[in-house]
């Protein structure tokens, strides 16, 4: 049998009860059989689970506790860390400067505005001019940016509409649109669009011309339309479709331009291979979808090389001609340009380092608050005290 | 909810029905077609019952069942007819537990499934993402882990499934032998048909309601167990009616046996039987006067849909992963207490095992617990434990200086092996009382003799010198044993004479008269002649009853012997006392006679007969006194207390009598000298029951209103649930009540019911005895209904089981007779004790771990979700979502589960011996502090907050900005990458602040979730994959352009240190000015070493309070054992015993 004897002595049944005995711990091996539960162990102890610290749950733990002696110090070194950080960010962001203008009805522009309003003559060239002056000089490098108001980038449905695969040269999405681009993926023909979608056709087509007034006279400033992209962008995310031999327009036979467009997007920037197609910067930059219905994208970096802006834009006044082709008024929108320096920090962004000054101060009146808490409470540990 | 409650009924019918059927008329409720049970649980097998003991045969009177819905009036079955019987469609008894085959399995299966809240959520989530129009992720987000899960489960089910098939199958198929046209045939018990006779021997399982028609044994006698039944393990007598038993073991006399029973339907009344049997035109009354009982419960609502009345229809905030990794915590915190060492027996080789699939965070929750007694509290071993002979006391250990030493297994046994009749399995520790016996000390041996004398017990002696003693009682028993142990073996009786042998002697009593027990009397008496012609009365009984019969020459004794009764009261024994008297012969014949005259009086007999008892016992001489122990498991009283410092309320329900449940109620530390009243409810009408309870209620809380304040308030999935709580009342001083199963049935009326409750629940401790096993559950029941406290039941044996079923968490005592209760129960394990350790450290551990886990989890995914809600009014309410999609699917599965997977199975904010040492910390989970819902506010409200800062702050440090080279930062993807860096790096900080237990698995996961969200962001991002499928991968190059900057991560820790911060100042002024007591222990615990276990020692106790009945429940069987007919192989009575089945009440 299987009934041990220390079980039979320990409930001092009679033979037939133990027989009884038995027969329930037989069944219960079969029931644990069933479960799965059958060891192979055997031996009086067969059961007895494994003295391991994991079974038992005695694993080596730390079990750290909010002390005074660690929170309060913590809390004055916090703050102190976020005060001196919070003045160091201050400091750097003052150094850069920051002028923007916004140029939707502005100037001469109300003009065009009033004409954009007017779909029908959305073919016709408006072009406008709107003056600024610099008190003081941009110092470094100067970056022109255009801006958009209630422009919403990040709608789920327009975001969507774009098609990476095409953009990244593949034959066959080039003239098979991906169906995310409906109804942005062919024209009225049947001919496919390329680039597809609500993105690419509703690319910022405005351009600018800046103009300095030297005492001398006018001087266009130069700009930089290329490098504006991140590198990976320009050389990953944006290919042309593989060329043999052929030009780029061959390339894009079969396809036609997104319906806003004026030219094809072979002809973006017909001078320079390595800037025209989908590798065009312009594109890239709008094809960056912003994250807010606020935005700016880079339109240009200032040209240091002559004189006089090799430190940057120097203070005068400026104007800049518009060739004023975005329609904003349809979302109640607004345009606007932006200059802008930067420092290690990127742009001029007053939130981190006031953030960081208050938040310091709140560290620090915690910390107070704290203190006094355990002064009052907690030092003598009586409370801890059952 | 309520069509998971019906089938569980169902269920339970069907358990009880093939449990004990035996020699009586079989109730069983079978629906033939009822065999859908939702419940994931069933686990059945092994349908014991009541075990037959001597060979039998009986007459199967009928299983009813039935599927007509017209009430029944009547039963009518004839036996050996089948033809007749057939004709009332009664069903047959195969059974079936199973819940499908092989064609209904998966549709059946699939229906169950989705009936679950969860399931059907997130099969409607995934019809939603299948319309491109909707989906703001991608299908497959949820089809695979749904799928996972339904086929996880559906594997479960399935194997559970054919486990019931196979344990039906054996049921069913297991052999009885069934006279079958004048022959005994083998047949299944599923082919047994009502009205069949058949033939049992000894030993055999009984799988129908049986009338008992003859016996092999005399008188028809037929000993049975009930352990399953009412968890007694000593053997019930049962008695066939003399007609069927004179046709003994005659197969041709049983073949053309032609009774007929009427019988009433099966009904809820629990102690009336009705019913005729009919042979050759003579009627017969059957009645029962012992009903065997088996309850029924209402299925216990899984609290799994109030849990998921939280769900909110947000995929993000009721992730699949939730309910994924909820299942994984539940199982990983069973599975620790299965591997607890400190659970495991070694005795009998038994650890802790859960059974089912269950909520072990109820576990931390637990306000009431019911048990058991028999089997639980105690071990239903009587043993002898200490004695008091002529003003000496034995059995007791001291050491030199005049200490009690601890009795333990390692202490010396006194060796009987002088005594060849010895029973092996007694064991004494006091030599002296041995030597004392074998040097001849007359006083001694009269002790001894009259314990082999008195008594009602049957010898069996099967091979010469093993002996089994049949007793009514295991006291009787243990007494008896104990004088054969001691050199006076009782061998056997006749009605005439008892032979015993002393010191290896055989003497033979002449037995002159045996005067029985019975409740008034509270004593038993003997008086037998030796062969020498003197003539001696023995007598045992309670200590007061026999004082007042004694010689007062035996004064001084009295006084010697008090103080010892006092003693062993003390320690909780059972006491009786010992008294003989030499009686004069011719005085004793004259006294005979009139015995002779009054026994067989017509009127008046009773009466008559009492006098002359009254008579003859005085002025008797004080032998000594016995002391049995009643003996509670390892550790009861300790554990009790401990459990009572948890504000645990502890409520024993016991089928035992009163006398025995108090007994044990003061021996393990319930019932207690200084409490400032127990109350005893016992009345026999509904208006007592009311009255007593008033007064009881009046007494402890004279303030009380007279009408209980009942709040009724709505809970559960969409507040539909309506819910009734009656509030705690508060009480000076401790009571305790005691309460009757009478009284009880009365209480638990719809009337009577919150009184009782309010009543019961203002004592410190209840005790209900004598109590059916359907009122065990309607106790639990009635609790569960009005107090909304999770409720814990533990027991040991089929009688337990509807009560297991009816809480909340059922404990099954493993290793002891049947597996019923451990089969039907969620945790099983070997001792009583181990309560404490499953409760104050696995219970509590896994409730503060469930918790944390569920508001760890609610507040990340609220916090993710709310940074949705904030971008929507940025992105024009277009469902962009902020993140990326790659990381919204895996920010659940793979970066936040497993930390928080860690965390919930290893947390612990003290260790397990703390948590024993401070039964205090076990409070928060009753009040439901970490997760009620002021808590769950409290993180929303958190979330919310940190959401804000989650959003506005990246999104106010880089919506105006660009980075160092001038280029764009403020675009889509960097933002998403940006937040969610965010977001995550908050959130695992917050995980750090929540782990007060950092074992290397939980830096593992992490340090580790962090770098894998570091590293599956860079090769989601990276040129190569972005090359494979640019659609799928379109943030190619985003972490190389936006983590590189100081703006960037100087933005993260502004986050983090806005979200943290709060936290940690809160919770430092929270723990500086009211410390919670885990804080206090915590503090304690880092200072100090652990506390070592408490070593147990014996209290020292003296009471005037005795138990002194070591006698049977009811009269004793003297005039059975003394009957001239007992010769005669005739019954002294026409009286049928009957075991009737009473069907489960249609709650």
């Amino acid at each position: 049998t299987t009934a041990s004897p220390c079980s039979q002595s320990l409930l001092g049944k009679s033979d037939e009860q133990s027989g009884s005995l038995v027969r329930h711990r037989n069944r219960k091996k079969s029931f644990n059989r069933i479960m799965g539960k059958e060891k192979s162990k055997t031996g009086p102890l067969a059961r007895r689970p494994d003295n391991s610290a994991f079974k038992q749950q005695r694993l080596p733990a730390w079990s750290p506790m909010l002390t005074a002696s660690t929170v309060l110090p913590f809390f004055y070194l916090l703050a102190l860390t976020c005060m001196l950080l919070g003045v160091w960010l201050l400091l750097t962001v003052q150094r850069t400067q920051e002028i923007k203008v916004d140029y939707t009805e502005a100037g001469s522009c109300d003009v065009c505005f009033e004409m954009r309003k007017n779909m029908s003559k959305a073919g016709q060239k408006c072009t406008c001019m709107i003056t600024f002056s610099i008190e003081k000089a941009f110092k470094g490098d100067v970056f022109i940016y255009y801006g958009l108001r209630n422009f919403h980038q990040n709608l789920r449905r327009y975001m969507d509409s774009r098609d990476d695969g095409q953009m990244v040269g593949r034959k066959s999405s080039l003239k098979s649109p991906s169906s995310y681009c409906k109804p942005f993926d062919v024209d009225a023909n049947g001919v496919p669009i390329a680039p597809c979608g609500a993105v690419a056709n509703s690319m910022f087509n405005d351009s600018f011309l800046l103009t300095y007034y030297t005492i001398n006279g006018p001087s266009i400033v130069p700009l930089l339309r290329k490098g504006l992209t991140w590198y990976t962008d320009k050389n990953v995310k944006f290919r042309n479709p593989k060329a043999d031999n052929q030009t780029l327009a061959e390339v894009f036979e079969g396809t036609t331009q997104p319906s806003f467009w004026q030219k094809p997007v072979y002809k973006l920037d017909p001078f320079d291979p390595t800037n025209n197609g989908f590798i065009n910067d312009d594109l890239i930059v709008w094809m960056r979808e912003a994250a807010f219905p606020n935005f700016k994208k880079l339109y240009g970096i200032l040209y240091r090389a002559n004189k006089p802006y090799t430190n940057g834009l120097p203070a005068g006044n400026y104007s800049v001609i518009i060739s004023y082709n975005f329609p904003v008024q349809y979302f109640r929108g607004r345009k606007e340009l932006v200059l802008t320096t930067v420092s290690w920090f990127g742009g001029q962004n007053h939130f981190l380092p006031v953030a960081y000054l208050v938040t310091s101060s709140l560290i620090l009146l915690t910390a107070v608050v704290l203190t006094v808490v355990w002064w009052k409470f907690g030092k003598d540990g009586r409370n801890m005290a059952e | 909810m309520n069509n998971r409650k019906e089938p569980y009924q169902r269920r339970k019918q069907r358990e009880g029905g093939h449990l004990h059927l035996f020699t009586s008329n079989s109730f069983l409720s079978e629906e033939p077609e009822g065999n859908i049970f939702p419940s994931p649980s069933l686990l059945c097998c092994c349908h014991t019952g009541v075990k037959v003991k001597d060979g039998i045969w009986s007459f199967l009177l009928s299983q009813l069942e039935k599927k007509e819905k017209k009430q029944e009036e009547e039963r009518l079955l004839r036996a050996n007819d089948r033809g007749f019987n057939l004709s009332f469609q009664y069903a047959n008894n195969a059974i079936r537990t199973s819940k499908y085959n092989i064609f209904t399995f998966l549709p059946l299966n699939l229906f169950e499934q989705f009936r679950r809240l969860a399931n059907a959520y997130f099969l409607f989530l995934l019809i939603l993402q299948m319309i491109p129009q909707v989906s703001s992720l991608s299908w497959f987000t949820t089809a695979v882990p749904l799928v996972l899960v339904l086929s996880i489960t559906a594997a479960k089910d399935a194997s559970d499934d054919i486990n019931r098939h196979k344990c039906d199958k054996q049921v069913n198929n297991r052999e009885v032998e069934v006279l079958i046209d004048g022959e005994l045939k083998k047949e299944k018990w599923k082919d047994v048909q009502v009205g069949d006779i058949i033939k049992l021997e000894n030993n055999e399982f009984v799988t129908a309601d049986l009338l008992l028609l003859s016996s092999s044994e005399p008188l028809n006698l037929v000993y049975v167990e009930t352990a399953e039944l009412d968890g007694e393990t000593n053997l019930k007598v049962k008695q066939a009616l003399t007609v069927t038993g004179e046709m003994g073991d005659s197969t041709e006399a049983l073949a053309t046996f032609n009774g007929e029973v009427r019988c009433e339907p099966p009904n809820n009344c629990l102690d009336k039987f009705k019913g005729t049997l009919t042979v050759n035109g003579q009627a017969y009354s059957l009645d029962n006067d012992k009903v065997l009982l088996r309850g029924c419960v209402n299925a216990s609502l899984s609290s799994f849909l109030t849990f998921w009345s939280y769900v909110i229809v947000l995929n993000t905030v009721v992730p699949i992963s939730l309910y994924v990794s909820v299942e994984i915590i539940r199982l990983g915190n069973s599975f620790f207490i299965d591997w607890d060492r400190k659970m495991y027996y070694p005795k009998n080789d038994t650890c802790s095992s859960k059974n089912h699939h269950t909520l072990n965070e109820e576990l931390g929750q637990i306000k009431y617990i019911f048990s058991d007694k028999t089997g639980t509290l105690t071990q239903n071993i009587m043993t002898f434990n200490k004695c008091s002979i002529n003003g000496k006391a034995y059995g007791e250990l001291c050491d030199f200086s005049g200490q009690r030493i601890e009795i333990t297994e390692k202490t010396p046994r006194v060796d009987f092996s002088w005594n060849q009749l010895a029973d092996p399995k007694f064991i004494f520790h006091d030599h002296s009382l041995v030597e004392t016996v074998r040097e001849g000390n007359p006083e001694v041996q009269s002790f001894f003799r009259l314990l082999a004398l008195c008594h009602t017990v049957m010898p069996e002696e099967k091979k010469d010198g093993e002996l089994f003693y049949q007793a009514q009682s295991p006291d009787e028993g243990a007494l008896v044993t104990a004088a054969r142990n001691f050199g006076f073996v009782f061998r056997s009786r006749t009605p005439e004479t008892i032979t015993i042998m002393e010191m290896g002697r055989k003497v033979v009593y002449e037995l002159v008269a045996v005067l029985d027990f019975n409740n008034v009397r509270k004593r038993m008496s003997v008086i037998v002649r030796s062969p020498e012609g003197k003539t001696t009365l023995y007598c045992k009984g309670a200590d007061t009853i026999i004082y007042e019969r004694l010689h007062p020459s035996c004064r001084d004794l009295m006084k010697v012997t008090t103080d010892h009764l006092n003693m062993y009261a003390g320690d909780g024994l059972r006491t009786l006392v010992l008294a003989s008297k030499d009686l004069d012969e011719s005085y004793m014949q004259e006294w005979r006679k009139r015995h002779n005259e009054a026994s067989t009086a017509l009127d008046g007999r009773e009466e008559r007969l009492e006098e002359l008892y009254e008579e003859i016992e005085k002025d008797m001489t004080l032998l000594g006194a016995t002391a049995v122990e009643d003996k509670l498991q390892d550790g009861v009283p300790q554990t009790i207390e401990q459990l009572a410092k948890a504000d645990i309320k502890i409520w024993v329900l016991t089928g035992d009598k009163q006398e025995t449940a108090e007994n044990i109620g003061y021996s393990c530390n319930m019932l207690r000298e200084e409490m400032n009243d127990v109350f005893i409810v016992a009345a026999n009408t509904a208006e007592g029951v009311r009255e007593e309870l008033r007064s009881a209620r009046r007494k402890m809380c004279p303030d009380a209103a007279e009408q209980p304040s009942v709040s009724t308030s709505r809970s559960g999935l969409f507040w539909l649930k309506k819910t009734q709580t009656v509030q705690d009342e508060k009480v000076d001083g401790e009571y305790a009540m005691l309460i009757n199963g009478h009284s009880l049935a009365f209480a638990l009326e719809e009337d009577l019911e919150l009184e009782l409750l309010r009543t019961a629940c203002m004592c410190q401790t209840v005790i209900c005895c004598r109590v059916t096993p359907l009122q065990k559950a309607q106790v639990v029941q009635l609790v569960k209904k009005y107090k909304q406290a999770v409720t814990l039941a533990i027991g040991d044996g089929a009688n337990d089981v509807s009560m297991i079923k009816a809480a909340h968490i059922g404990v099954g005592i493993s290793g002891q007779e049947g597996m019923q209760a451990v089969l039907s129960s969620d945790f099983s394990f070997a001792q009583f004790r181990y309560l404490q350790r499953l409760l104050l450290v696995h219970g509590r551990w896994s409730y503060l771990r469930m918790c944390k886990f569920l508001r760890y989890f609610f507040y990340k995914n609220f916090t993710f979700t709310f940074v949705h809600f904030w971008y929507a009014f940025f992105c024009g309410f277009s469902a962009q979502t902020v993140y990326d999609e790659w990381f919204i699917t895996l920010y659940n599965t793979v970066y936040t589960s497993l930390p928080v997977l860690a965390l919930s199975l290893f947390d612990q904010d003290v260790n397990d011996r703390w948590s024993s040492q401070y039964p205090q910390l076990y409070a928060p989970g009753q009040q439901n502090l970490y997760f009620s819902k002021k808590a769950f506010m409290n993180l929303t409200a958190f979330s919310c907050y940190s959401s804000l800062v989650l959003y506005f702050v990246p999104w106010a440090a880089i919506h105006d900005t660009v980075r160092d080279d001038g280029k764009d930062i403020a675009d889509y993807q960097s933002f998403a990458l940006f937040a969610q860096t965010c977001l995550l790096i908050v959130v695992s900080i917050q995980m750090c602040l929540d782990t007060y237990h950092w074992t290397a698995v939980n830096n593992l996961f992490i340090w580790g979730s962090l770098a894998t969200y570091f590293a599956v962001t860079f090769t989601m991002y990276s040129n190569g994959i972005f090359v494979i499928i640019p659609s799928a991968f379109p943030f190619v190059g985003t972490e190389r352009n936006t983590l590189n900057l100081p703006n960037v991560w100087l933005t993260i820790i502004l986050t983090s240190l806005l979200c943290i911060l709060p936290v940690v100042a809160y919770r430092f002024i929270v723990m500086q000015i009211r410390p919670t007591i885990n804080d206090k222990v915590r503090h304690r615990a880092r200072k100090e070493p652990p506390p070592a276990p408490a070593p147990r020692r014996p209290a020292r106790r003296v009471s005037t309070r005795r138990s002194g009945y070591a006698f049977a429940h009811s009269k004793g069987y003297g005039d059975l054992v003394t009957s001239q007919r007992f010769l005669m192989k005739r019954p002294v009575k026409s009286r049928v015993m009957l075991f009737s089945h009473i069907t489960p009440a249609e709650t």
